[in-house]
């Protein structure tokens, strides 16, 4: 059976015709077109699926876009603002926290609930926040200095204005 | 050269796909949507070990939806594997599946959920055959036989290599030790799971997306496969979501999707689950290992002995090739003069082994460095004084004729001993220390290739190539066919174009792995990539400058050889006002040569042994690395918790140190993993753990701070004198966990994952009095081949730069 959805993705209101039990992960995917959010284990178990929802981190291979509907859904592609990468993709993107960038999405929005939580969180809590996101690549230690240096940013600018 | 020479090498600069991954651009294999495409799912195999009687498939072609069904009868009769000597796999099992996982049927459906429907309409008859699932199994019933070929009933290979005589050079020893130890098999894990695309268009031509490592590879036996001339074949492949050796191989579902586009007339893609992705494998090797090595008083080796047993589950893959890399590599480390090495890979009715980082050398690299502590500990020597003293020499061959060129792993000893605080902790930690948790330190080396000496198939051609074509805008584009797979091979070929031509590396445009517009590059696997592509591209970029120097000369009327490029400007360096810009530069050149295109070409030098099985090991050069590693483990509980990791990593020359550094810090990452937790494992014929919440890898909180040190020792064979590091630095790692959980308590792990049900039972042992030992200690009843005896050729001088082809 299929039923409309309508969802609030990154802004935008978007209407799709999907059928009931489809995930949020493929309706933001194969309808939306939306790929930045990828497959990880269809489980909830990688963390790779990530997306914020009312800015919560939220695995959406376990979400129905049902219960989404009426929410703010953030995803990658959301991120940057008018052009301007978000300080988060800008760090990661310096450090060399992406390697090869599947696990990138779901981390950078984990750790966007993260900061709008605690600003300055220290290394424990990032480490904390993101024990859920699993990477292959990096060993973590250039996600978790890019995460430190965007809050650094984050904070500064946030001091200045 | 001096670091300051350079522009662009040595800068930390972000790699060039940094941008597109960080907003979600970056288009991987299952990103791709193509109009009218189909999705095709695999019937896999329920039973280990099962002749197939029948397959019905006309319930499942009846299902609502589905375009196509096919079975292996629907498919050219070509076996097919990597290797040219294991044509072993079929890519839809005819009359035999080998393993649970074995894929028999294919469907072409409106979506995945019908596809999946109508595969489970699929009827199959089975007769069972006797699953074989263990080494010990498969040799106690030849008469079961799992493939018909081999060097033996169930051996997939059989081999022995002596060079110099062990038995006189253990007579010469003060000491002499013999251990067993086990490593069991794990998984890459990547996170992106395997996924193609295939589009067999209406003028017969087909194109294939994929998440390979190999897309040349994969080119090859496509053609053979699909009984379809190469030349009408493209093979893409895609920014690969993870490797680690896991997309190495042609796979079935690449042969199929390709099958099922030709049959529906539409694009198909497949993308493997999970699950499918654990029966998939080609990981880690589970390898017993039985190794005798004899040592003076002061910590010489005399000799070593090596003998491995290969689980290589149901398939051939590159086990011929990693059953070799389970002993050759061992030599390069230390000064061994002379070396026995004997080894079988064994079949069995599980998912096949093949590489995983590092292929075949972690398992005898944690056997060789317990035993260098466990031997160290008996001759009264510190662990690091004792590895610092043997370090091999530079510029010689090893006991196996391997040409080795710099080693920088001394001061990678020194470094790591001097961050660690290894001398202080040494003393101060260990397990006569009272209260619990227990602090421990330990140390481990080894040595890496930098790309195989051999491509997978015999031929006189490049490894790789590339071609440099300036564009009259000041661009310039790099056409590869290596493979980005997050190692970043693009941002390399970016670099040394850039610094050679004197331009920004935003001004090059790399297009990589497309077998229809770049030159071949053999792929993402053996830590090559960086020194053949760099080669190859610096060479290109050589041409292309030398033709822009030509006509830049003329027009200022000064001699070529007076010319440099830097700053985006060709000009004389004392007179830099009148230099001519990169683009305009174009111009004059192309004015003068019509189009500016050049190729560059590598293949490395030929310095295989001149004896059978020697092609296995030589490389250009080789990487080493040291590591100490400082934790805490629960006496009560057997926990163990890592501090810090320090790793001293000789990169020859790091080309951008964020990315050493990052391929490093993965490397320590993943030897954790398969250090304390990670392990492919069976029961009843099935895969214990085929999900990532049953599988346990490290998260955040299971991976300590590591601490990087890069060690430049400048090789000659290399692009700006650089080595591999995407391999080599999860070596020593292993190793140097175990012998840090010896100094804290004093037990002895010999096997691999080091759990905390293994730390308690050892610490049982103890309490009790006896050998605070937990590992294997049966050995197989099995005859190795009558040895291939060569003299050693250790310590014999080696070239400082070898002649290679295309280097003129």
């Amino acid at each position: 059976m299929k039923v409309r959805v309508a969802l609030t993705v990154n802004g935008e209101l978007r209407e799709a015709l999907v059928p009931v039990h489809k995930t949020l992960l493929e309706v933001l995917r194969e309808d939306l077109g939306l790929t930045g959010t990828k497959h990880g284990c269809e489980l909830g178990e990688c963390g790779t699926c990530t997306v914020l929802v009312d800015g919560a981190p939220v695995l959406s291979c376990l979400a129905l876009p049902f219960d989404t509907e009426g929410c703010r859904i953030t995803t990658v592609e959301g991120m940057a603002e008018g052009g301007r990468l978000h300080p988060l993709q800008q760090a990661f993107a310096e450090l060399g926290a992406a390697q090869c960038g599947y696990c990138t999405p779901g981390i950078l929005l984990t750790a966007t609930a993260l900061l709008a939580d605690r600003p300055s969180p220290t290394r424990r809590e990032v480490k904390e926040a993101l024990a859920g996101n699993l990477c292959r690549c990096t060993g973590y230690t250039k996600i978790l200095d890019a995460v430190e240096l965007a809050a650094l940013r984050m904070t500064r600018v946030g001091g200045s204005t | 050269m001096t670091k300051n020479d350079f522009a662009v090498i040595g800068q930390p600069l972000p790699k060039v796909d940094a941008w597109a991954k960080v907003v979600g651009e970056t288009k991987y294999a299952d990103d791709l949507f193509l109009p009218r495409m189909a999705y095709g799912k695999l019937l896999r195999s329920a039973h280990a070990h099962a002749r197939i009687r029948s397959i019905d498939t006309a319930r499942a072609r009846a299902v609502p939806g589905v375009y196509a069904v096919l079975t292996g009868a629907d498919l050219p009769r070509v076996k097919f594997g990597i290797l040219p000597v294991s044509q072993d796999e079929e890519a839809l099992c005819t009359d035999k599946v080998r393993m649970v996982g074995d894929a028999i049927a294919a469907v072409a459906a409106v979506d995945e959920e019908t596809a999946e429907l109508a595969c489970r309409a699929i009827e199959v008859d089975y007769e069972p055959l006797p699953a074989l699932m263990s080494v010990f199994d498969s040799l106690a019933h030849p008469e079961v036989r799992i493939h018909e070929y081999g060097d033996g009933p169930n051996v997939h290979k059989n081999v022995a290599l002596q060079f110099g005589d062990v038995d006189a050079a253990f007579a010469g020893a003060d000491l002499v030790r013999e251990d067993v130890f086990y490593f069991e098999g794990n998984n890459h894990l990547p996170m992106e799971q395997h996924a193609a695309v295939a589009h067999w268009a209406s003028d017969g031509k087909l194109t294939l997306w994929s998440s390979t490592q190999t897309p040349h590879y994969v080119h090859r036996l496509l053609a053979r496969v699909l009984d379809t001339p190469a030349a009408h074949i493209r093979v893409i492949a895609t920014p690969v979501g993870g490797g680690f050796g896991g997309k190495t191989d042609l796979f079935s579902h690449e042969i199929v999707a390709c099958q099922l586009s030709k049959v529906t007339g539409r694009p198909v893609k497949i993308a493997l689950t999970r699950e499918e992705v654990f029966y998939t494998h080609r990981g880690r090797h589970p390898v017993l290992m039985w190794i005798k090595t004899g040592f003076t008083k002061q910590g010489d080796i005399t000799g070593c002995h090596l003998r491995t047993w290969l689980d290589g589950g149901a398939y051939g893959s590159y086990g011929v090739a990693s059953t070799f890399y389970t002993g050759v590599i061992n030599p390069v480390t230390y000064k061994m003069p002379v070396y026995k090495f004997e080894a079988a890979r064994i079949f069995t009715n599980k998912p096949p082994c093949g590489p995983k980082r590092g292929h075949g050398t972690p398992q005898p690299r944690f056997a060789l460095e317990c035993q260098l502590d466990k031997a160290a500990e008996q001759l009264g020597l510190d662990p690091a004084d004792l590895r610092r003293r043997i370090v091999a020499e530079p510029f010689t061959k090893t006991a196996n004729h391997l040409t080795v060129t710099t080693i920088g792993l001394g001061e990678c000893i020194d470094k790591v001993v001097e961050a660690a605080g290894w001398r202080e902790k040494r003393a101060r930690f260990g397990g006569s220390i009272g209260g619990n948790p227990k602090k421990g330190i330990g140390i481990a080396c080894s040595a890496y290739l930098t790309g195989a000496g051999t491509a997978i198939y015999w031929n006189d051609m490049p490894h790789s190539g590339v071609i440099a074509r300036a564009d009259r805008s000041g661009g310039v584009a790099v056409l590869c066919g290596a493979t980005d797979i997050g190692q970043g091979s693009d941002s390399i070929l970016a670099y040394v174009t850039a610094e050679v031509l004197g331009i920004d590396p935003k001004d090059v445009h790399v297009h990589s792995a497309d077998t229809s517009l770049t030159p071949v590059d053999l792929g993402s696997y053996s830590s090559r990539v960086t020194l053949m592509c760099g080669v190859a591209a610096i060479q290109a970029a050589e041409r292309l400058r030398a033709a822009i120097f030509e006509a830049v000369a003329q027009k200022l009327e000064v001699s070529p050889a007076s010319l440099v490029a830097r700053e985006r400007k060709i000009g004389v360096a004392d007179d830099w006002d009148k230099a001519v810009p990169f683009a305009r530069a174009v111009e004059l050149g192309e004015a003068l040569h019509g189009v500016l295109a050049f190729p560059g070409s590598y293949a490395p030098p030929k310095r295989a042994g001149k004896y059978k099985g020697g092609g296995v090991g030589p490389s250009p050069c080789y990487s080493y690395s040291a590591c100490v590693v400082e934790l805490t483990v629960d006496e009560e509980t057997g926990t163990v918790e890592l501090e810090d990791v320090w790793i001293a990593h000789d990169v020859g020359r790091a080309l951008n140190p964020l990315l050493v550094e990052g391929q490093v810090e993965g490397s320590v990452y993943m030897g954790i993993g398969e250090a304390l937790m990670e392990e492919q494992v069976f029961r009843k014929n099935l895969h214990k753990q085929p999900s990532m919440l049953e599988y346990k890898s490290p998260t955040t909180l299971e991976t300590p701070e590591i601490h990087t040190i890069l060690v430049e020792s400048d090789d000659p064979e290399g692009p700006f004198g650089a080595k591999e590091a995407g391999q080599g630095p999860l070596l020593p790692v292993i190793p140097a966990i175990a012998n840090a959980i010896n100094h804290a308590l004093g037990i002895r792990i010999d096997e691999v994952p080091i759990t905390p049900d293994k730390i308690l039972k050892a610490l049982e042992l103890k309490r009790a009095g006896k050998l605070a030992r937990v590992g294997r200690g049966k050995l197989p009843l099995f005859t190795f081949k009558e040895p291939i005896v060569v003299e050693s050729a250790f310590g014999q001088r080696a070239d400082a730069v070898a002649s290679r082809p295309f280097a003129s």
